[in-house]
């Protein structure tokens, strides 16, 4: 084999605890999914700190361009009305 | 033999061996062929210190000499060692790691399964929470096994060696002795016959799938039971015990 | 011309907007544009950082065999496997910057990336075990809590983590210290020299003087370090003082008093003939370090080819 490998990229998202958003934790370097997922598991449930993981080839995630925030992200800023507080409720209403 | 004697040898025999793999796994430990690996094979030497711990802490209990899990561990002499003769062997290369640990969690999924349903219900509760352990010790070795035996030509040869050099100290892991026929009557100590074919047909279908030959079953490596050990045990514990024994009266 | 001119203009407006980020406190994330030296900067130090973790495992893996105690042996391997995944963690977060694992250990290797110098010192007696961990994470500690406001958003987020997982480094290491201190004459005196050979080592750790140090004006304005090496040795020493007198050892330096008016403590002069002679290659350690590093490398290698070429017959299988 020509060049060292250190086996591929992937990246690692936890969930806490059952019914949490998973979250991303970090990456490992795995050269299969069994492994990728108990290597996750090996580095970042150490500390009981998961109930579940998912691992995904790190090539597999597509990003979105910085220089395309302005058009990705800005437009949602004046929408107000999707926001509850936004709406004048009539005196004395309750449970809404 | 009486129930206590019978229980303590059991128990020491446990205990050393959880005791003793910890103690060749925990030598990976900065040496392991990638980073991640490296933290797996320190995870499963935490599981068999833990282990040990509330194996040894319970024999001395029951030898009712006041003796902890660390009197058991740093003060006990090489011919009062009962793990079996495969852990002491050294780690030679990962293949003969892997294929020792495979062997080994294989034999000890089915051991403590049966333990945890054993009368004695300290050995059973320790049993229960040694099952998860292991059962994550044998997928982590079987996937390596996979990996080493179906890769390249060298790690085939490597892992066919590894396991044919290991075959000998397999054997030994299913011994009775009259300690276990005696707790085995009280319905404390695990029935070996049953789960040995378990564990060959385990191994045969892993070594299978992993391009790997059977070796013939030959003579087998054997002592332990009566504290008869390979060269290897004294190193171990002139290593570990050395504090111990160089300062008698520190607290460490 | 004036394509070059124009090139120049965008230049200045990518800069300008970099660092008008970093002045707002924003952090830089992998996708975002950032100057070529800055990117430099940050793969120099968080892969020197990465490769101190990996090579600090050495010095107290050589203890983990002959640690005291079934517990002693627990929290040692549980240190050193933590060091493991802070190497690891920060590997990862350098690889954001466009460089592979493979290559940085290919820098370590060939000398061209470093690790910290107090690696090359060596772990004699179990004492040492504790004098690394109160001493040497605890310098540690003081510049990775500061390091957790970098502004590269990767590094910064390893290192929240890794002072979290860190917090029981420097306590066990004080233990272990305080215990011996309580101990046998033996163990006092193993105490003592431990605490005299790591002492000064240690705060060599924050590196040369601010008015010697070569790299800190950029790294300082692009908030790569937030705090200067000098403060954070000084915060290392005001806060270790005290902890050497509660379990009564004597720091050994014949000059290391309060300072009323300053409000910390002075220290005596380091010896940085020492510290230059060890980072050039003649401490104690440097090629065993380097030697075991390289031979497990390539010790390794099979393994992972191994892995390589059968996830690859997989593949073949599922296509086919």
């Amino acid at each position: 084999m020509a060049t060292d490998s250190q086996l591929a990229m992937w990246e690692v998202f936890m969930q806490s605890k059952p019914g949490a958003n998973y979250i991303h934790a970090g990456s490992v370097h795995a050269s299969d999914k069994e492994m990728a997922l108990q290597n996750a598991r090996d580095t970042y449930t150490r500390r009981g700190e998961g109930t579940s993981i998912w691992v995904v080839p790190s090539n597999a995630i597509v990003a979105s361009n910085p220089d395309d925030n302005e058009m990705f992200f800005d437009p949602a800023n004046d929408k107000v009305y999707r926001i509850p507080t936004f709406y004048v409720m009539p005196e004395g209403a309750k449970a809404i | 033999m009486t129930q206590e004697q019978a229980l303590y040898k059991y128990c020491l025999r446990m205990g050393d061996d959880a005791l003793i793999h910890a103690y060749r796994l925990s030598e990976w430990c900065s040496n392991a062929p990638i980073l991640e690996e490296d933290l797996a094979l320190t995870n499963f030497a935490l599981d068999m210190i833990g282990r040990a711990q509330a194996i040894l802490d319970y024999a001395g209990k029951i030898d009712g000499k006041g003796k902890t899990s660390d009197d058991l561990a740093y003060r006990r002499k090489e011919r009062d060692f009962y793990n079996h003769l495969i852990m002491e062997l050294p780690n030679g290369d990962f293949a003969y790691t892997m294929a020792r640990i495979l062997f080994v969690s294989i034999f000890e999924y089915y051991f403590f399964s049966e333990l945890s349903h054993s009368a004695d219900t300290t050995l059973a509760a320790i049993a229960a929470k040694t099952v998860k352990e292991v059962k994550y010790h044998m997928a982590h070795a079987t996937d390596w096994a996979l990996r080493l035996g179906d890769g390249t030509d060298e790690s085939n040869t490597r892992m066919q060696q590894a396991v044919d050099d290991l075959w000998a100290y397999t054997g030994e892991l299913f011994e009775t002795d009259d300690a276990t026929a005696v707790l085995e009557d009280r319905n404390i100590a695990v029935d070996m016959g049953m789960i040995r074919a378990k564990w060959k047909t385990d191994v045969t279908r892993i070594l299978t799938e992993a391009k790997l030959k059977i070796p013939a079953d030959g003579y087998n490596q054997t002592g332990s039971g009566n504290g008869v050990h390979t060269e290897y045990l004294g190193h171990i514990l002139s290593e570990m015990q050395y504090l111990q024994r160089a300062y008698p009266e520190a607290i460490w | 011309m004036e394509v070059l001119e124009k090139k120049n203009e965008i230049q200045d407006n990518l800069l300008k907007n970099f660092e008008a980020k970093i002045d707002r406190g924003d952090a830089i994330e992998p996708r975002d544009k950032m100057p070529d030296a800055y990117r430099k900067h940050l793969i120099r130090q968080m892969s020197q950082h990465a490769h101190s973790e990996v090579i600090g495992m050495q010095p107290e893996g050589n203890w983990i065999t002959r640690a005291p105690s079934l517990r002693a042996r627990q929290i040692l391997l549980a240190k050193i496997q933590d060091e493991g995944g802070h190497g690891l963690y920060l590997y990862s977060a350098a690889e954001t910057l466009g460089i592979s694992r493979r290559e940085m250990i290919e820098q370590l290797h060939s000398g061209k990336a470093k690790y910290s110098n107090i690696f090359n010192y060596p772990a004699l007696t179990w004492a040492d075990i504790g004098a690394i961990g109160w001493l040497v994470d605890g310098a540690a500690i003081v510049n990775q809590v500061s390091l957790q406001r970098t502004s590269y958003g990767p590094y910064s987020r390893a290192m929240v983590r890794i002072c979290k997982e860190e917090s029981f480094h420097q306590r066990q290491g004080y233990e272990i210290m305080a215990k011996m201190m309580k101990g046998t004459k033996d163990q006092q005196e193993m105490a003592r020299d431990a605490m005299n050979r790591w002492w000064w080592p240690s705060l060599m750790m924050f590196g040369p003087h601010d008015s010697e140090s070569p790299h800190t004006g950029d790294a300082v304005k692009w908030k790569i370090k937030r705090s200067s090496n000098d403060e954070l040795r000084q915060k290392f020493i005001d806060k270790t003082v005290q902890q050497a007198e509660v379990i009564g050892l004597t720091i050994p330096d014949k000059d290391l008093k309060w300072n009323e008016a300053k409000k910390c403590y002075d220290h005596g002069p380091i010896n940085w003939e020492e510290f230059y002679r060890v980072i050039s290659g003649n401490g104690p350690c440097n090629k065993q370090r380097m030697a075991h590093h390289v031979k497990v490398h390539n010790d390794g290698a099979w393994v992972r080819e191994a892995a390589e070429a059968y996830r690859q017959k997989k593949e073949k299988k599922i296509f086919h």
